[in-house]
């Protein structure tokens, strides 16, 4: 990059292209965001990738072992098994994605509340997290999803509502920590409202840590979204998903062990990409990690 | 009439140790375009007074007493009343320039927000006056000064930067607290000119909080100067320098550094003891445990504020000029 390029650029890009490096400089984050990202693409191209429909059975070849016709081999009812674990990419991802949206719309807003105003807010708002944050995780989604009936939707809303607790926590410390911050102080000064302080000068000194948030959610989803399904509770049957062909695979593991492991390995790769691809987020976003 | 008056402005804190008094029964008054410097120690309550005005105080802070800028009540008014003084009328510049900006706004989007909220200014009015602020304040460059983020810019211009947020919607009163400790030296003395032009061409009065005597003589219209949050003398700035009354006043000019003329060094004089923390106003001098004066009565009256030389006033037993004597320990 030539010194001229430098200074055309704007201050905001030029932080960018600094993050962006100093990312790079992590060959395991490297390699989570492209596992990651691989992830991610195969979910939305779905139809373009996958071969064959996954739900097309093919009798007369059941339990096939891999070939080059069917690259990961068939299941139990002739399906594509490659296939249908590049469509159940699509219901990970979107469950993962959408729940962790959907926790943060309403996690931060309640966090920030708590911690800006204290008062009686605050106390009430930290007790009832401290309460749901002693259920395990997976407990709550398991119940929820139950309450709610299978759907894919329900399971995305399961899991939001199990993961709603803990970001209100990290919300609300980080606001505690900011509104402290001088500049927070000076804006009052300058006769700056609630939702101003809030909106233009807490939540946005935040996003590192809410981006970092979002990427130990999403591979928390994931997993949630296999295990909920795994369960029933999550995709029924006939749509692919991880879970669901893992637990169609249980009769099957000694025939065809390949059935447990390529689902197997594909919650495995998904979750571990987007927790070393956090990591690295975390280390780039942390100021105190300067190099 | 005065632009904005304090009468009696008591401050208390409840805090974990039990009550403390910061300010105890402060009053001054600021008229238009006068620079008034309030000065003391760390922990004199100086800036706890100054920030008592537009209640930017955290809520263990118990005010009592009357604040009017204009002839408005300011401890008494809603919220959404200060709101629309604070940064209109009355704004603050603060001792830190360093963590005073939003690291995550541009300098442009964070004096922009001001003049939007303020003056209700459209995107592009608010930034051809941010230019000009930016100009004003003499940040070189202000094109493209305007957007960069504050970690790119030195604490001297960061400062710049506060101050041409603190003026953007042309405040009656600028609260300056410290404006310049945080800073070298050279810089100093730029942001004290700014200052200083800032009240001549804009006509903005000044509240200048400081610790710093050479400051406040560069400056200075009048001088309140207080003790364990209390006021203790009050005059013009040339009749505090040349006859100061209170022995804490003496003592402070005496710890001040003087360029030596060559006819032999002088030790510097300094003050023994530090500024005690109250929890209940005393009936006595609050100076009286550090001050070679004390007698009987000051340890157990409260000298009353009395104008000792025309307008000057000192709450003392035992105004005067004459120095502390050499050597001296409490």
């Amino acid at each position: 990059m030539s010194v001229q390029e430098a200074a055309v650029l704007s201050p905001r890009a030029r932080m960018r292209r600094r993050m962006r490096r100093r990312l790079l400089r992590r060959p395991l984050a490297v390699a989570g965001l492209v596992v990651a990202l691989m992830f991610v693409l195969m979910a939305i191209f779905a139809p373009v990738i996958a071969p064959y429909d996954p739900g097309h059975s093919d009798f007369s070849a059941a339990l096939a072992p891999p070939s080059s016709e069917h690259l990961f081999g068939t299941d139990e009812l002739g399906r594509d098994v490659f296939s249908r674990t590049v469509w159940g990419a699509r219901a990970s991802m979107q469950v993962g994605v959408f729940s962790t949206l959907l926790a943060m719309a309403v996690a931060v807003p309640i966090g920030l509340v708590a911690g800006y105003y204290r008062g009686w807010v605050d106390p009430v708002v930290s007790r009832i997290t401290d309460v749901m944050l002693a259920f395990p995780f997976l407990i709550v989604a398991v119940g929820l999803a139950a309450i709610l009936g299978p759907s894919l939707t329900n399971a995305t809303i399961a899991l939001a509502f199990a993961a709603v607790p803990a970001l209100i926590r990290v919300t609300r410390g980080e606001t505690l920590a900011l509104r402290e911050e001088d500049y927070v102080r000076a804006a009052i000064a300058n006769g700056a409202s609630d939702t101003t302080i809030l909106g233009r000068h807490v939540l946005p000194n935040m996003t590192g840590t809410l981006i970092v948030q979002m990427t130990v959610w999403i591979p928390t989803a994931i997993i949630g979204e296999s295990l909920l399904s795994f369960l029933g509770l999550g995709v029924q049957p006939p749509t692919p998903s991880w879970g669901v062909m893992l637990s169609a695979a249980q009769p099957f593991i000694d025939q065809a062990p390949r059935l447990v492991i390529f689902p197997g390995l594909a919650i495995f790769l998904a979750t571990l990409s987007f927790n070393l691809l956090g990591d690295g987020m975390r280390d780039v976003l942390d100021p105190r990690t300067q190099n | 009439m005065a632009l904005l008056e304090l009468n009696d402005v008591s401050v208390r804190f409840q805090t974990d140790d039990g009550p403390v008094q910061a300010v105890d029964r402060v009053s001054w008054s600021l008229d238009s375009g006068e620079v008034l410097a309030v000065v003391g120690e760390s922990g004199c309550g100086k800036s706890v007074s100054a920030m008592s005005v537009v209640r930017l105080l955290p809520p263990s802070a118990k005010v009592s007493g009357e604040a009017r800028f204009d002839g408005r009540d300011l401890l008494g008014a809603r919220d959404s009343e200060l709101r629309a003084v604070r940064g209109r009328e009355i704004s603050f510049i603060f001792q830190e320039p360093m963590t005073s900006l939003n690291p995550a706004l541009t300098v442009g989007r964070q004096i922009g927000e001001v003049l939007r909220r303020h003056l209700g200014m459209s995107g592009a009015q608010a930034r051809d006056r941010t230019l000009e602020l930016l100009d004003l304040v003499g940040i070189p460059a202000p094109q493209r000064r305007v957007g960069e983020y504050p970690h790119q810019l030195s604490g001297g211009m960061r400062q710049r930067v506060m101050i041409a947020m603190a003026l953007a919607c042309d405040p009656k009163v600028l609260i300056a607290d410290e404006p310049t400790t945080a800073l070298d030296v050279t810089i100093q003395a730029g942001i004290l000119d700014l200052l200083r032009d800032v009240r001549e061409r804009l006509g903005t009065a000044i509240v200048l909080i400081t610790h710093d005597l050479g400051v406040v003589a560069d400056i200075a219209d009048r001088v309140v100067v207080m003790y364990a949050g209390r006021k203790v003398e009050e005059a013009p700035v040339h009749e505090l320098f040349a006859h100061p009354q209170h022995p804490y006043t003496v003592g402070l000019l005496a710890a001040l550094p003087q360029a030596s003329n060559g006819s032999g060094r002088r030790r510097l004089q300094e003050i023994p003891g530090i500024v005690p923390s109250l929890p209940e106003p005393p009936r006595a001098c609050t100076f009286a445990p550090r001050c070679p004066r004390a007698d009987d009565r000051s340890r157990s009256e409260e000298p009353p504020l009395g104008e000792v030389r025309p307008d000057h006033l000192v709450a003392c037993f035992h105004p005067g000029e004459e120095p502390w004597p050499e050597g001296w320990r409490s």
